[in-house]
């Protein structure tokens, strides 16, 4: 691959490839900029001509706005720290050798394979349901009034629902990590007078700081554009409006072109932002 | 203090019997050399030693008190890894301090350990580096710098020169003999290669499918080899064994003969062959020697330079004094 003919050849083979992924990036993007400075509303007169920096103005000011961002990071918070922290403990346990481990592992990856509006119906209306839901039975059976899950503890039932679709995934990912332990290394702190949750803390831990980092992070990536499971649960009520939703609304529900292409653009500008700060906290475990 | 004594050990994993019962006494500060081909079991006795293995049976005393059932941590021994099994996302300072850390040694002490570990080892330059930053050798120092301020009663090497180059495994070679003259702690050492064996122990145990072989200091070994085996074993190049006639001489089944100890000779000996692959080092030769009738090959070794060329004819004569003989059963005969 090092000859000037093999290398020009290269980037023509690449070239329709590099076009198209770059054209799938920039015409949306590009619209959505344009359609941010219009007051574009389909059904009601079209395209009303240029507007300035009012759709930003409005979307902001909206009383639904800094809900819907705290929505959302309550929602991307709640389920990296819920994934995290159980993804390494499945990942420790998943380790271990145990009888039937591969029907285990295949069992334990299997919600990853649900559609994420399927899963969402069914922990409505199979387990969160008032009435005929297993936790309502659960807690009749105890004698406790049953829980209103997607009204009462809207938001957490949201991140219930989201971390179980995608602990498998932070599951996966550390065992993988946990495997390429060296063992040695965990026998050398035992013959150092590490017992074993310290042996954890100093060894199993930090070798899993990359791996958490590139869950993290992939994770939030996802997470920021969480859509379908808020679409079929509670619509948007009860807190449960996130960015991601709340431009959703705006553009179809209101018909206000312009005004979600502004309230995209600020998403993409807070996923910037949290990206930033998670480049900070965890990027630096992608070195060395 | 480190003496320690195994008690009809044993080790089996399911149905397989690694080692079958062994006793053996290693005495306070004296360098133990375990040594065998691959899967005789030399491994899993240190580990059994460590504690990273529970034994199927008998016991282990250190310094008289019985640690067969004492985890790891509790025997006050130390343990060098053939991987050196460094901490990777720690600074050398802080992977020599974490056997101190764990045992709360005060923070003093520990900073007048590690300086005084790091200068013994010539570490002093790394204390602040990571383990993936520094060579091979340094690694190992640092391993050994590890076991060195938990004061053990006894230090466990399991091959750690085997991931070394030759050169630098003869220098660490060194600084680990050193070491143990300085120290005067009992040390185990487990290695396949009888090179390491010999320079460095003060007593070899030569193990064989668990078995122990013999035990015995270096030159024991090499003069009085209890049977064929450790005969094969000790010694670089191998011993020669000739069956047949020429041992029924020597009213032996089989006699051994080192290829140090034969005379060369290009016009007359007791017995004659071709030279094969003929090594010159200069300060040694080395012929492999066919078509004597006896043996298939015969190395032999002659003292300097000797011109003899592969398709010569070579005469030898064994010296009477240095044959080893055995019986039927591979055992040596005086």
């Amino acid at each position: 691959m090092a000859t000037q003919h093999s290398r020009s050849a290269a980037r023509l083979m690449m070239a329709p490839a590099v076009v198209l992924l770059l054209g799938w990036m920039l015409v949306p993007l590009i619209m959505t900029l344009l359609f941010s400075f219009k007051k574009y509303i389909p059904l009601r007169g079209g395209d009303l001509g240029w507007v300035g920096f009012d759709n930003y103005i409005r979307f902001v000011t909206s009383s639904a706005f800094w809900p819907s961002v705290s929505a959302t990071l309550i929602v991307v918070g709640g389920v990296l720290i819920i994934t995290v922290i159980f993804g390494v403990l499945l990942a420790i346990l998943l380790n271990q050798p145990m009888w039937g481990q591969g029907v285990v592992r295949i069992l334990v990856i299997a919600p990853f394979f649900v559609m994420p509006t399927v899963s969402a119906l069914v922990w409505k209306n199979m387990f969160m349901d008032p009435v005929n839901g297993l936790f309502a039975h659960l807690w009749k059976f105890f004698g406790a009034a049953p829980v209103e899950w997607l009204s009462q503890a809207s938001l957490q039932s949201i991140v219930m629902i989201v971390s179980w679709q995608w602990l498998p995934f932070a599951t996966l990912i550390l065992l993988t990590a946990i495997q390429s332990l060296d063992s040695e290394q965990l026998e050398a702190a035992e013959m150092d007078g590490a017992p074993p949750v310290k042996r954890f803390a100093y060894i199993t831990l930090p070798h899993l700081g990359r791996a958490i980092t590139v869950v993290v992070l992939i994770q939030t990536i996802f997470l920021l554009a969480i859509f379908a499971e808020i679409f079929v649960t509670t619509q948007g009520s009860f807190g449960t409006k996130t960015l991601t939703y709340l431009i959703y609304q705006r553009v179809l529900e209101s018909q206000n072109v312009g005004l979600g292409s502004a309230g995209g653009v600020y998403a993409i500008i807070l996923a910037n932002i949290v990206a930033i700060f998670l480049m900070r906290m965890v990027g630096k475990n992608l070195d060395a | 203090m480190g003496r320690i004594t195994l008690d009809k050990v044993s080790k089996s994993f399911g149905d397989v019997e690694v080692i079958p019962p062994l006793d053996l006494t290693i005495e306070d500060g004296e360098f133990t050399v375990f040594v065998g081909p691959s899967g005789c079991g030399k491994s899993t006795l240190l580990r059994l030693i460590a504690g990273l293995e529970d034994s199927s049976g008998g016991h282990i005393r250190i310094d008289g008190n019985d640690a067969t059932h004492v985890p790891p941590a509790k025997r006050g021994l130390a343990m060098v890894f053939q991987s050196y099994a460094l901490y990777p996302h720690m600074s050398v300072r802080k992977n020599i301090a974490f056997p101190m850390k764990m045992a709360n040694v005060p923070e003093d002490e520990q900073n007048r350990r590690i300086e005084a570990a790091a200068i013994a080892l010539n570490l002093s330059d790394y204390l602040d580096r990571r383990p993936g930053q520094l060579s091979g050798g340094q690694r190992q120092r640092v391993a050994i710098g590890r076991a060195i301020v938990r004061e053990p009663a006894a230090f466990l090497f399991d091959e750690p020169l085997s991931n070394l180059d030759a050169a630098l495994r003869v220098g660490m070679r060194l600084e680990i003999s050193e070491l143990h003259e300085r120290l005067q702690t009992t040390m185990i050492y487990v290695t396949h290669d009888q090179v390491e064996a010999m320079t460095m122990a003060d007593k070899i145990v030569v193990l064989q499918a668990g078995v122990i072989e013999q035990v015995g200091s270096p030159l024991e070994l090499y003069r009085a080899p209890r049977n064929k085996f450790v005969a094969g074993f000790i010694g670089s190049p191998k011993m020669n064994f000739i069956e047949g006639d020429e041992a029924a001489k020597f009213n032996a089944h089989t006699i051994g003969i080192r290829p140090e100890h034969i005379d060369v000779s290009d016009t007359e000996g007791q017995w004659k062959g071709t030279v094969g692959v003929a090594e010159h080092l200069g300060s040694d030769t080395f012929f492999h020697v066919h078509g004597t009738g006896m043996a298939e090959t015969m190395t032999v070794r002659a003292p300097g330079e000797v011109n003899l060329r592969h398709g010569d004819v070579i005469h030898m004569t064994p010296r009477k004094d240095q044959i080893h003989k055995f019986d039927a059963q591979c055992l040596r005969i005086e």
